[in-house]
């Protein structure tokens, strides 16, 4: 899916074509037709500028209609850093990124805590597994009310918290305040995943560990029924 | 931003206040002023409407609240 402004989508489409020779065909946000997709991916980057509230104006492209439907019938829908403030701003996911709670863009390599892996974006992954993935941005404040919070946690929805190195799950290791270190979430039937770190920038051990080569591989474990 | 949520922005404008020596402010939040210039004669559909505009695009009711002022048109 492409907005004006998003930036990611090029990596994304990179690793889908290159490391998993998969068929990709880019969205601009005005087609309005989804039709032979099987996963979608919303990348990071700036869609709108980021004018008003990040995603917000996105939520409303022609698309996006089209993408609500897409994920009730059960397509795989992943949502990156602008991608996932966009699910949240549309009610695909709850909650809502607020601004980094330092105040400023983190571009940086952070440690996560795999939390769940029998979902289609992390069956490739080991439970509690701890991987490195960078994040960069400014707004990556996950933040949902108290009692919504508990109900999430209780739902298990919660796919990657941010840890240090051996995975414990500290307020040192949380880079920008997200509600108990959350840094990525499913929806309740598990088909929609948002994530404010970029596992679209570790699948080429060029750049480092492939820790974010699992996630796409498992999409298309599920996908092919492998 | 609602009142429970920290809004870490007015607290680094607040530590700037009183480091300036303004003492007496002991709490600063912010938020966004916009401004809408609409047409319309009926004025009750008009409110309910721009509400709505409010509620949908203009804020996120998850993190804010929002206020609407009307000001009369120069022409009333």
């Amino acid at each position: 899916m492409v907005f004006p402004g998003s930036n990611c989508d090029h990596d994304a489409v990179d690793v889908l074509q290159r490391i998993y020779g998969q068929r990709v065909r880019e969205v601009w946000h005005r087609d309005d037709r989804l039709d032979g997709l099987d996963g979608l991916i919303l990348p990071g980057g700036f869609s709108y500028g980021d004018y008003l509230r990040a995603g917000a104006i996105a939520r409303f492209s022609p698309v996006m209609r089209n993408i609500t439907g897409f994920a009730a019938r059960g397509g795989l829908l992943l949502g990156i850093c602008n991608g996932f403030q966009i699910l949240t701003e549309t009610g695909l996911l709850p909650g809502a990124l607020m601004r980094n709670i330092g105040l400023r863009f983190i571009c940086r390599v952070v440690h996560l805590r795999v939390e769940r892996t029998d979902t289609p974006f992390t069956s490739r992954y080991r439970q509690g597994q701890v991987i490195r993935i960078p994040i960069a941005h400014n707004e990556g404040n996950y933040y949902l009310p108290g009692e919504q919070l508990e109900e999430l946690e209780a739902a298990r929805q919660v796919v990657f918290r941010y840890c240090d190195s051996d995975g414990a799950v500290t307020a040192g290791a949380n880079p920008n305040g997200s509600v108990n270190n959350i840094a990525g979430i499913v929806n309740r039937e598990g088909n929609v995943l948002g994530m404010m770190p970029h596992p679209e920038r570790r699948c080429d051990p060029l750049l480092g560990d492939p820790d974010g080569a699992p996630l796409f591989h498992s999409m298309i474990d599920f996908l092919t029924g492998g | 931003m609602k009142p429970a949520i920290l809004d870490p922005q007015g607290k680094a404008v607040l530590q700037a206040a009183r480091q300036l020596g303004y003492e007496e402010v002991v709490s600063v939040r912010i938020g966004k002023l916009i401004e809408l210039e609409v047409n319309g004669n009926d004025r009750d559909e008009l409110k309910g409407r721009i509400e709505e505009l409010s509620r949908k695009l203009l804020s996120n009711p998850l993190m804010e609240t929002f206020e609407i002022e009307w000001n009369r048109d120069p022409d009333d």
